[in-house]
């Protein structure tokens, strides 16, 4: 894997090495694909940054994700934060600790400063390993601070989310208040006429899906990620209706005109290198 | 008939008696002054017993009670003069979401929130009060319009959640919630919300983003209603009552957390007991909390309501010894 990491970084949130495996991911020589069933040698899935031949997107670990998105060396991670148990909702602590020994981060997103062939940028990456990168003070804090250097340096922000349970549940109205935060920094980097890519990646749902993520100037998926409001079981079980074929994909949305475009895995940096260079500032030559 | 809960029974029982034994004074004229002011000492202290001491989630049941103020009632109750406006202006009129124009006190206002069914008929043309993305839509419609004409908002929040529907999915349920809560953060006119009854997640949130937050006594608001949170946690909704504990959703909590500015006070017995009281009540707080933001110049209005919302969550620098 690509060190993406700048050499002397200021702050250390995240390992350097590599994640430990995870159970999604494969945790021996070989792994089958969830989709189409086949064995897949696992370093060659990797090179193929996890794609399968029957275009099965893998999920990636933020870490994962950070470096087949960024330049080498270029990623400069902030000031780490930690959960805290507002409510004293049972079990939190130990869910939080063993996400942190699951996954090696401090919560649910990865953010810094990077680079993408050269361009600077703030780019954010939600990990699902992370109780299934849900949104608590913690993500919201990050996310807002990542939105407000971006508009103090003038650089434009990336962040790819995925987290199913959309708003983290345990930190209660104080995560509900994190859909609001994170919707006003995009709002103050927005008026600041500055660009912010949203890229949501398998699955985006909930709080998460109904304050940032919804709000890019551009919005892209990968393909068959499961993205929307109300959960697919939840809309069963109220509708009672059988859902349509394809149901909240990421083709779905892009059908229903609430996407710009679905990119796969291999494209992704060069499609958001080419979005970044559209609204670089014009350079007198 | 009122429908009762079960905790409050005995009082009802109680209730009825004395009512019973009124009848019989005043039918019979026999002086039973002294077992009647017996009664109601009982009575009274029963009242205090019950509705002093409700759990998290006997509050929760009190703010879905059938004969609770809607939307509309307040309105009725409240407004000199009303019009209501309808429509998204690109797909239908969602009638699980209502608002308008109207006078309060002289003054001109635009007035949004959902709007449950009084009964079954009425629940299904308004989707039990579970709003579509036009509902949203609506919302935020109105709530430019508002800024347009520089009138203060009063959204009143009674709803369990957005609709989880799959035409709610197709035209953007998620999407829609988002840019209310976005353009509502900025919007150049004072914004005072009051929860009345449910204040369930992202659809309440949606038209919560105000400069005072104000909520009914027997009102909740979480980030997940209570069933859900219990099928989440032990795979068993009807454990709802100790979900409801861990949420801390009660507005005695939320102004502790400073979630909240200021909780409304309702009779004795909750909302649906005397709708006018609540009405009254509610009319002095709007009248106060509405000349507080109104005075206050809208650049720096926008400003506060902005830094409210950044300064909330709880995270630490270091990680807490307990979590280590």
């Amino acid at each position: 894997m690509l060190n993406v990491f700048r050499s002397k970084p200021k702050y250390m949130s995240v390992r350097r090495e590599e994640p430990e495996p995870r159970k999604e991911l494969p945790d021996n020589l070989w792994t089958r694909c969830e989709q189409c069933g086949q064995m897949r040698y696992t370093k060659e899935l990797e090179k193929e940054q996890f794609v399968c031949r029957c275009g099965h997107h893998f999920r990636l670990s933020a870490v994962q994700r950070l470096s087949i998105t960024a330049d080498e060396g270029s990623f400069a991670p902030f000031t780490p934060l930690f959960a805290a148990d507002p409510l004293n909702f049972p079990g939190y602590p130990e869910k939080l600790q063993a996400a942190r020994e699951a996954t090696g981060m401090d919560d649910a997103v990865l953010i810094g400063e990077a680079a993408v062939e050269g361009m600077p940028l703030v780019l954010g990456i939600i990990d699902f390993g992370f109780i299934g990168g849900s949104m608590g003070s913690v993500v919201g804090e990050q996310l807002t601070r990542g939105f407000e250097l971006a508009v103090e340096k003038r650089l434009p922000v990336v962040i790819f989310s995925g987290g199913g349970g959309g708003a983290r549940m345990h930190e209660g109205i104080f995560s509900l208040m994190q859909m609001a935060k994170t919707a006003q920094a995009v709002g103050k980097h927005s008026r600041a006429g500055l660009l912010f890519v949203s890229v949501l990646t398998h699955p985006t749902m909930g709080g998460v899906y109904a304050s940032f993520a919804s709000l890019g100037d551009i919005i892209l998926a990968e393909p068959g990620a499961l993205i929307g409001f109300a959960g697919p079981r939840i809309v069963e079980e109220t509708t009672r209706q059988k859902l349509p074929p394809g149901f909240q994909t990421a083709e779905f949305a892009l059908e229903h005109g609430m996407i710009d475009m679905i990119v796969k895995r291999p494209q992704m940096r060069a499609t958001l290198a080419r979005l970044l260079k559209y609204h670089r500032r014009r350079v007198k030559k | 008939m009122m429908p009762v809960f079960e905790w409050e029974r005995p009082l009802v029982e109680l209730e009825a008696r004395i009512a019973d034994l009124r009848r019989f004074v005043s039918t019979h004229g026999i002086d039973c002054a002294k077992e009647i002011a017996e009664l109601e000492r009982r009575a009274e202290a029963l009242r205090k017993e019950i509705y002093e001491n409700l759990t998290p989630f006997q509050r929760v049941m009190m703010a879905r009670h059938p004969k609770r103020p809607t939307t509309l009632d307040y309105i009725r109750m409240l407004l000199d003069e009303f019009d209501e406006l309808h429509g998204d202006r690109e797909f239908r009129d969602d009638g699980a979401m209502v608002g308008g124009v109207g006078l309060f006190e002289g003054t001109p206002v635009t007035v949004i929130g959902p709007q449950k069914g009084r009964d079954t008929k009425e629940n299904l043309a308004r989707n039990f009060g579970l709003p579509h993305p036009e509902g949203y839509r609506k919302a935020l419609r109105l709530m430019k319009q508002a800024e347009k004409f520089r009138r203060p908002i009063i959204t009143f929040i009674d709803v369990v959640g957005a609709y989880p529907g799959i035409e709610a999915e197709e035209r953007g349920q998620g999407m829609a919630i988002a840019q209310c809560i976005e353009e509502m953060s900025f919007l150049r006119t004072p914004i005072l919300c009051i929860i009345t009854g449910e204040g369930g997640s992202g659809g309440a949130l949606a038209i919560g983003v105000g400069d005072r937050i104000l909520m009914l006594e027997h009102a909740w608001y979480s980030v997940i209603s209570p069933e859900m949170c219990a099928t989440i946690l032990w795979r068993d909704s009807s454990r709802a009552a100790e979900a409801a504990e861990l949420l801390r959703l009660t507005p005695a909590d939320l102004l502790k957390f400073g979630i909240i500015d200021d909780v409304i006070t309702e009779p004795i017995g909750g909302a649906h007991r005397d709708h006018a009281a609540v009405g009254q009540q509610m009319r002095a707080f709007i009248r106060r909390y509405l000349a507080e933001i109104s005075k206050v110049p809208v650049d720096e209005l926008v400003e506060r309501r902005l830094a409210r919302f950044r300064a909330i969550g709880k995270f630490t620098t270091e990680r807490m010894p307990s979590n280590a």
